[in-house]
């Protein structure tokens, strides 16, 4: 088991060299120009071309990849463009609030989720699981941006019981989670519920009835148990799509976390801040990745990683 | 006159499509099961054996089925009036049940042991550790040489065989006395297949149960029960004692059945074909159900269908010929 988690972590390495030379050489597609946008409007041609100098931004962009790959592997992420801060601290400094973000939908979605889908399908077909469903359909053909832009209408301005914006109370988080949690819990109610269906036609579930074992615990410690492999594997691409959802939700609630510094960077052509964000997306998504496949070898006794 | 340990009335099961469109799959079967008795239920695949069995032990929950008529009255209880609880307490105590299929009837993400434990410790008021006690002596008599490893074993790392043998144990755990065993050995090799039989032959004597054995196979009949049940297409076309039915078949389709048998015994499984196939459920003939099949065929079978009907004081058979 420890031998295959060592494996899948050396092959982060290639996984990241690779993701590097896209994210680079994407970024470097952007249309514009940031030592123009740095220099502002005013500046002279030679004022540009000293900051183009400055920067190596008139270096070739092989050469570029190169530097930057080099200082990568001393932990140096570069100087932002613009407020000439180390980006490794600037991404720090933000990181803590997407990643409060992201805990504050985790904390609730999977659950609420998971319990409403195995809800409806064990009352499947009849009032309570229309009404789940119809739940989780809302939820899920509910923009994250339009749910934030509603509940920030109705419970901060209308109502004033929460604040529209920031995380400085336990108040603020409320709007935030439910935005960046809806979808999950939305996508899977209605994994759980399938999945939870298909284990129950299963032989072991009608062994477990034939045992004589009261119907509560056929579902809960035979049929639930099973369901949820497949739904973890769900649950582990959702989690990764909740980072970048953060991007919308804080630039709506104003908090200061990386997808808006990412937005701010873009704006900017802030080239080391935005190749460093997308890096440290890359590499949270892959390692989440490989923290699902090893709850999933907790969860599947059928899998043994060797 | 020994004690009828189960009697199936006019028993009826149907399963639906929508709320007002089924197909029936079990019409009309009545049987009777005595104390310490093991009878053959036969006949081709889809013709109703597995959900006559099911419909006996209620598990039809989660299938688009249900029993919509007659009686199963098991140690003179009606089952399908008994409340839940009393239906549980049954279940997997006084009644138990292999299934067909071994390896899917186990919980993949349960270790054997916690499987076991947790039937046993239904019906008996014994520790976790009596339970698991017991456990390793039913698989010691099954034929499982290191049980404790067998115990701590996830179900995917058993063979087919293990399976059934570790599903037998299981169903044997709390000494029922009916013991509905649906193929037991379909799904097994040959030379497994002959000792899974032998066993349970073998624990039957010991414990004096009964067993209602479901099969493909006339020579596994031929070589356990002491009567046989045949079935086509949802009804009971003949029931007779196993040497009358072998050397005095009466009904059309037991002497096809009997007739394509190879040799007692082969070890064929797949019971050989008399021309024509089983009727579509959704589409029943009319008369008798075997008529498109039968050489024998007339009119009035077309038309009208025979009841069972006893031809001897042993023997029940439902066709015109025999009327
Ligand atoms: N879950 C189900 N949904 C709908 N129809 C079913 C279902 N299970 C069984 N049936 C119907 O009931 C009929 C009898 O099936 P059953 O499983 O009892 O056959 P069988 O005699 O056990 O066959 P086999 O030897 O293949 O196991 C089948 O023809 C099928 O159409
Ligand atoms: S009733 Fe007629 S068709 Fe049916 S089995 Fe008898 S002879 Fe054949
Ligand atoms: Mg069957």
């Amino acid at each position: 088991m420890s031998r295959y988690f060592i494996k899948r972590l050396l092959q982060i390495i290639p996984l990241m060299l690779i993701i590097s030379i896209f994210v680079f050489f994407f970024i470097h597609m952007i249309p514009g120009d940031p030592a123009k946008t740095l220099a502002g409007v005013e500046a002279s041609v030679e004022e540009v071309e000293a900051i183009r100098e400055e920067f190596g931004l008139n270096k070739p962009i092989i050469v570029q990849y190169f530097d930057y790959m080099k200082n990568l592997l001393h932990g140096d992420m570069g100087r932002s463009l613009k407020s000439n801060l180390p980006v490794t601290e600037m991404i720090a400094s933000r990181m803590q609030y997407t990643l409060r973000l992201v805990f504050a939908g985790i904390l609730w979605a999977p659950v609420l989720g998971i319990f409403i889908g195995v809800i409806c399908a064990i009352y499947r077909g009849r009032a309570l699981d229309h009404a789940g469903m119809l739940f989780a359909i809302t939820g899920l053909s509910a923009p994250g941006f339009w749910l934030g832009l509603m509940g920030i209408e109705i419970f901060a301005v209308r109502l004033g019981w929460l604040p529209s914006a920031g995380l400085d109370t336990w108040k603020g988080y409320v709007l935030p989670s439910l935005v960046m949690g809806t979808g999950i819990m939305a996508v899977l109610a209605r994994y759980s519920r399938s999945s939870m269906l298909e284990t129950l036609r299963e032989d072991y579930v009608r062994t477990a009835r034939a045992k004589g074992q009261k119907e509560f615990i056929v579902m809960f410690s035979h049929a639930f148990k099973n369901s949820l492999i497949q739904v973890v594997t769900i649950l582990g691409l959702q989690i990764g799509g909740l980072l970048s959802g953060s991007v919308i939700t804080e630039t709506i609630f104003s908090i200061p976390g990386m997808g808006r510094l990412l937005i701010d960077s873009i704006f900017y052509r802030d080239y080391p801040v935005i190749q460093g964000l997308l890096m440290i997306f890359a590499l949270q998504y892959v390692l989440i990745n490989l923290i699902v496949d090893m709850l999933y070898g907790v969860i599947n006794p059928k899998i043994r990683y060797d | 006159m020994s004690e009828k340990l189960l009697k199936v009335k006019d028993l009826r099961t149907e399963f639906f499509s929508s709320k007002k469109s089924s197909v029936v799959a079990v019409d009309e079967v009545s049987f009777e099961l005595e104390k310490g008795e093991i009878v053959g239920l036969v006949g081709e695949s889809g013709c109703g054996k597995s959900v006559t069995s099911l419909s006996i032990m209620q598990l039809l929950k989660d299938t688009p089925g249900r029993v919509t008529k007659g009686e199963v009255i098991f140690e003179g209880k009606n089952l399908l009036t008994a409340s839940k609880k009393e239906i549980l307490n049954i279940r997997g105590g006084s009644m138990s049940m292999i299934f067909q299929e071994p390896m899917s009837s186990l919980n993949p993400s349960m270790r054997i042991d916690r499987q076991m434990i947790e039937g046993i410790c239904l019906h008996t008021s014994l520790s976790k550790a009596e339970a698991r006690e017991r456990a390793a002596k039913i698989l010691t008599q099954v034929g499982i040489p290191d049980p404790q490893r067998v115990l701590k074993n996830y179900p995917h790392q058993l063979s087919g065989g293990m399976s059934q043998r570790v599903m037998i144990a299981m169903a044997m755990s709390c000494n029922p006395q009916l013991l509905i065993a649906d193929e037991p050995t379909t799904a097994l090799d040959v030379t497994i297949q002959a000792q899974i039989l032998e066993l349970m032959k073998k624990i039957q004597k010991e414990q004096g149960m009964s067993i209602l054995l479901i099969t493909h196979d006339l020579g596994v009949v031929a070589e356990m029960c002491s009567r046989v049940i045949v079935m086509y297409a949802g009804k009971i076309v003949e029931e007779a004692p196993v040497e009358i039915l072998f050397g005095n078949p009466t009904h059309p389709y037991t002497q096809g059945l009997i007739a394509s048998v190879p040799k007692l015994g082969s070890g064929v499984k797949v019971l050989p074909s008399i021309p024509g196939s089983v009727p579509d459920l959704s589409s029943m003939p009319t008369g008798c159900r075997f008529a498109p099949r039968c050489k024998y065929a007339s009119e009035k079978c077309r038309q009208q269908e025979p009841e069972l009907v006893a031809v001897n004081d042993k023997q029940k058979c439902r066709c015109w010929l025999k009327q």
